[in-house]
C-alpha cells in the first residue's frame, strides 16, 4: 500500500461524504446526514494514515522530512486540515448540515492535488532545512482551514437571512433543514476564535524564522503582507460584533471576505506574485 | 477652554475612541497594503517603469507607491490604529479595573435582576451552619468565599480569573509594544550586506542605504562550499566564518561552520548565509612590441589596469585551457578588453602557451604586447548582516498578543453570590464569556449546594 494510492481513495471518500450531505440537503433523510460526517471521519483517518506514510517513504528515499515541503504536500495538508477542523465542529454540535459547504473545499484541495500537482517526494531545499518549518506550517494551516469552515458557515448564513426575509416561519423548503442564524453566527465567530489566534501564531512563527535565517522578522514580501492583510480582515470581524450595525449579515460577508484573501495569500501570492515563498508552500 | 473648543476636544476624542474608526481603520489598511504586493517595490526595474505612463508613474511617485509601507499616508493609518486601541483602552479600562479590585461582594436586588443564573433554596437550617456548609462547596467546587455580614444576612462571594477581563487591553498593548520595537529597529539597527572571498576578511559591510558600516572587528571567510543532493539540487551552502579581533581570532569564533537557516552571532550583529559566486585574479605580462620593459600585471575579475600606454583593460572570461574552443591551440587563455586613451574599443584574446599569437595580435594592433600568465579563482561568499537591537521588544510584543488573545478568547470573568437570609439561600452567577458552559457548571453547583444542605436535615 503506497501514500499515494491511499491518497486517491481519500479523494473518492471525501467525494462521496459530499455527494451523501448533498442528498441529506435534498432529501433530509436523517441517515444520509449521519453517513456524510461518517464517511468524512473515514476519510479523515485514511488521509492520516496517508500522511504518515508518505512521511515514511521520504526516509525511505533518504530524503527523509515532513511532507509539507511542496505545493502537493501543502494543498494535500490543507485538505486534512479542513476536514480535521469539520470533524471536530461536528462531534462537538453535530450539524450535519454544514458538511454540504464545507467538504467541498477539502474535495476541491484533494482533485487538485492528485490531478494536478506533481506529486513526486523531493529533498528539502536549504531555505527549508529548519524546525520552524513544522511550526509554522501547522499553525498557519489549522488557521486556514477554521476560514474555510467560517466561510462555509458564513454562506450558509446568508442563504439563510436572506429565506427569513423573503418567507414565512411554516417554510419546509432546503434552507429550514439550516441551523437558524442565531447559531450560524454564532458557529461563525466561534471557529475565527480558534483561526485567529492559529493566524496569529503562524505570522509570529514565520517572523520567528524569517528572523532566523535571514535577519529580518518582516521585509513586506508578498506573502507576508498577504497573511497581514488576512490578519486585518479577521480583527475587523473580531470587532464588527461589538460594533452597532455591523453584527450579523456585515460580519458573514468579512469572513467570507477574509477567505477569499485566504486563498489568495496561500495560492495566488505563489502563483501570481513573485517573493520568498516562491517554492510553493 | 470655550465651548466650542470643549466640544471641538469631545469630539475628537470620541472619535479616537469609537469602534467605527477601528472597522475603518482596520479594513483600509487590508485594501490599501495590496497596492505594495502589485506594484514592485524598492526601485522597480526598467522594464516596469517603461510598462506604466508617465502619469500613471507621477502619481504613483506622488502617492509613495514604490516604497508604500513607509509612505506618510500609510504610517498615518498605522499613527491613527494605535491611536484608537491605547484611546478605546484609556476609555474602559478604569472601568474593568474597577471591576476587577473593587468586587460587587453583596448582591443587592439591582445585581440579582441582571443575573440569569439564579437560585432559590429553602430550608430550615440556622443561618450560621448554612454559611459554613455553602463556603466549603464553593471552596471546593469553585473558589474560596469572601463573607460579610449585612443586613442581617450573609453575603458569599467567590470569582475566577477576574484578570482575564485585561486580557483584551493586553493585546491592543503588545501591538503598540510591536511597533515600538519595530521603530528601535528602523533607528537603532541597519540591514546590509557583504562578499568576502576565501581566506579575506572584512570590517565594513554595505547597508541597504548603500551607506558604509563599521563593524568594530573583522570576519574572515575561511572556506565556503556547496554540496549538493543526487538530484544536483542544491543541499546545503556553507561558510566557514572566523571573527577577528585585532586581527586575532576570537576564542569560540574561530572556524564557525554558517548554514542557510543557522547563522552567526557576534556582538548583537548577526551574519547570514545568502549568496555565492566566483571571483578571479589574472597575471599578464604587458611590454613593448619586441619584449623590453616588461611589466607585470593582476587583474581582479571585477576590476581593470591601467596599461603603460594609458589604456584600461579588464577581463572578460577566461579558461584553464583553451582547446575547448579553438582546435590546435591548448593551453591557458584570457579574453581581455582595452580602452586607449583616444577613446578606441578592442576585445581580443591573448594566451599563455602561444606567444607568437599575441606577438601577431600587438603588431597588427599597434599596442603593447600582452602575455596571459594564468589565473587563480576563488570563491566568494555574500552574507547578509543585520543587527536589529529592537527584536527582542518585538518578541515580548508577540508574546503578549499570543498570550492576550488565548485569554481573552478561551478563560472567562466567573463570579458567584450567594446571599443567606431568612432560611434562604439564594444562589446567583455570571460569566464574562462561554454562557452555556457556564449555565451547566452552575446547575452542578446547586445541586451539589442542595445534597450538602439536604445531607445535614437528614
Amino acid at each position: 500500500m503506497t501514500s499515494s494510492l491511499l491518497f486517491n481513495i481519500t479523494t473518492f471518500f471525501y467525494l462521496m461524504s459530499m455527494l451523501a450531505f448533498f442528498a441529506f440537503i435534498a432529501t433530509r433523510v436523517k441517515a444520509l446526514g449521519v453517513a456524510g460526517s461518517a464517511i468524512a471521519l473515514g476519510g479523515l483517518v485514511l488521509q492520516t494514515i496517508a500522511i504518515g506514510l508518505r512521511w515514511k517513504e521520504s526516509y525511505a528515499l533518504g530524503v527523509g522530512h515532513a511532507p509539507l515541503s511542496n505545493l502537493y504536500e501543502s494543498v494535500v495538508f490543507f485538505s486534512w486540515t479542513i476536514v480535521l477542523i469539520y470533524a471536530l465542529l461536528d462531534l462537538k454540535y453535530r450539524y450535519r448540515v454544514i458538511g454540504a459547504f464545507v467538504m467541498p473545499f477539502a474535495l476541491m484541495g484533494m482533485a487538485w492535488a492528485q490531478l494536478g500537482l506533481h506529486s513526486g517526494i523531493e529533498p528539502l531545499v536549504p531555505a527549508l532545512q529548519s524546525n520552524w518549518l513544522l511550526y509554522h506550517v501547522i499553525t498557519c494551516f489549522l488557521g486556514y482551514a477554521t476560514f474555510a469552515v467560517a466561510c462555509g458557515i458564513s454562506v450558509m448564513y446568508l442563504i439563510r437571512e436572506n429565506h427569513e426575509r423573503a418567507t414565512s416561519a411554516s417554510d419546509r423548503s432546503i434552507v429550514a433543514t439550516f441551523p437558524s442564524t442565531r447559531v450560524l453566527d454564532d458557529l461563525n465567530y466561534k471557529a475565527i476564535m480558534i483561526g485567529f489566534p492559529l493566524l496569529t501564531l503562524g505570522i509570529v512563527t514565520g517572523a520567528a524564522w524569517a528572523n532566523y535565517a535571514w535577519g529580518t522578522y518582516w521585509s513586506w514580501d508578498p506573502k507576508e503582507t498577504w497573511s497581514l492583510i488576512v490578519w486585518f480582515i479577521y480583527a475587523a470581524f473580531l470587532h464588527a460584533r461589538i460594533t452597532r450595525g455591523w453584527a450579523g449579515g456585515r460580519a458573514a460577508w468579512l469572513s467570507i471576505v477574509g477567505f477569499v484573501a485566504t486563498i489568495f495569500c496561500y495560492l495566488g501570492v505563489n502563483l501570481l506574485l513573485s517573493g520568498l515563498h516562491s517554492y510553493g508552500g | 477652554m470655550t465651548t466650542d473648543q470643549r466640544r471641538l476636544s469631545q469630539f475628537l476624542w470620541d472619535f479616537l475612541c469609537s469602534l467605527k474608526l477601528t472597522m475603518f481603520l482596520l479594513i483600509t489598511l487590508a485594501a490599501t497594503s495590496i497596492i505594495g504586493t502589485v506594484v514592485p517595490q524598492g526601485s522597480p526595474p526598467p522594464e516596469y517603469l517603461q510598462s506604466i505612463s508617465e502619469t500613471k508613474l507621477k502619481l504613483y511617485q506622488a502617492l509613495g507607491f514604490f516604497d508604500m509601507y513607509h509612505s506618510w499616508w500609510f504610517m498615518l493609518l498605522l499613527a491613527l490604529l494605535s491611536l484608537n486601541l491605547v484611546a478605546c483602552s484609556i476609555k474602559r479600562l478604569p472601568h474593568i479595573w474597577k471591576t476587577i479590585t473593587r468586587p460587587m461582594v453583596v448582591m443587592d436586588a439591582g445585581l440579582e435582576k441582571t443575573l440569569s443564573n439564579l437560585t432559590t433554596i429553602k430550608t430550615q437550617e440556622d443561618a450560621g451552619t448554612l454559611r459554613d456548609r455553602v463556603a466549603a462547596v464553593l471552596k471546593a467546587e469553585f473558589a474560596k468565599p469572601a463573607i460579610t455580614e449585612a443586613d442581617g444576612a450573609f453575603h458569599l462571594f467567590a470569582q475566577k480569573t477576574p484578570w482575564c477581563r485585561l486580557a483584551v487591553y493586553a493585546v491592543h498593548l503588545s501591538v503598540v509594544i510591536i511597533f515600538i520595537g519595530a521603530i528601535i529597529g528602523s533607528l537603532f539597527g541597519y540591514k546590509g550586506y557583504v562578499n568576502i572571498l576565501e581566506g579575506e576578511s572584512v570590517d565594513k559591510v554595505i547597508s541597504r542605504s548603500d551607506r558604509e558600516i563599521d563593524l568594530g572587528f573583522a570576519v574572515r571567510c575561511e572556506n565556503f562550499s556547496v554540496a549538493y543532493y543526487d538530484t544536483g539540487a542544491p543541499k546545503e551552502f556553507k561558510s566557514i566564518l572566523t571573527v577577528l579581533e585585532n586581527g586575532r581570532p576570537v576564542d569560540g569564533y574561530n572556524r564557525v561552520p554558517i548554514i542557510v537557516n543557522n547563522p552567526l552571532t557576534y556582538k548583537g550583529i548577526t551574519f547570514y548565509q545568502s549568496s555565492y559566486g566566483k571571483a578571479g585574479e589574472y597575471q599578464f605580462t604587458v611590454s613593448d612590441i619586441n619584449g623590453g620593459n616588461p611589466v607585470l600585471l593582476t587583474v581582479g575579475s571585477n576590476s581593470s589596469a591601467r596599461l603603460p600606454d594609458g589604456s584600461e583593460m579588464h577581463v572578460l572570461e577566461t579558461t584553464p585551457d583553451i582547446a575547448t574552443y579553438a582546435q590546435g591551440l591548448s593551453g591557458p587563455a584570457a579574453r581581455v578588453e582595452t580602452h586607449t586613451p583616444s577613446g578606441k574599443t578592442e576585445s581580443f584574446i591573448v594566451y599563455a602557451n602561444h606567444p607568437e599569437l599575441n606577438v601577431q595580435h600587438a603588431r597588427h594592433s599597434g599596442g603593447p604586447l600582452i602575455h596571459y600568465r594564468g589565473g587563480e579563482e576563488r570563491m566568494y561568499t555574500g552574507l547578509q548582516v543585520a543587527k536589529d537591537p529592537g527584536v527582542w521588544v518585538v518578541w515580548l510584543g508577540c508574546l503578549l498578543m499570543v498570550a492576550g488573545i488565548y485569554a481573552a478568547f478561551f478563560m472567562s470573568h466567573r463570579r458567584i453570590w450567594v446571599r443567606i437570609k431568612d432560611g434562604t439561600v439564594t444562589v446567583g452567577g455570571n460569566s464574562s464569556k462561554n454562557q452555556g458552559g457556564f449555565r451547566s457548571f452552575m446547575e452542578r453547583l446547586v445541586t451539589k449546594i442542595k445534597d450538602q444542605l439536604a445531607m445535614e436535615e437528614k
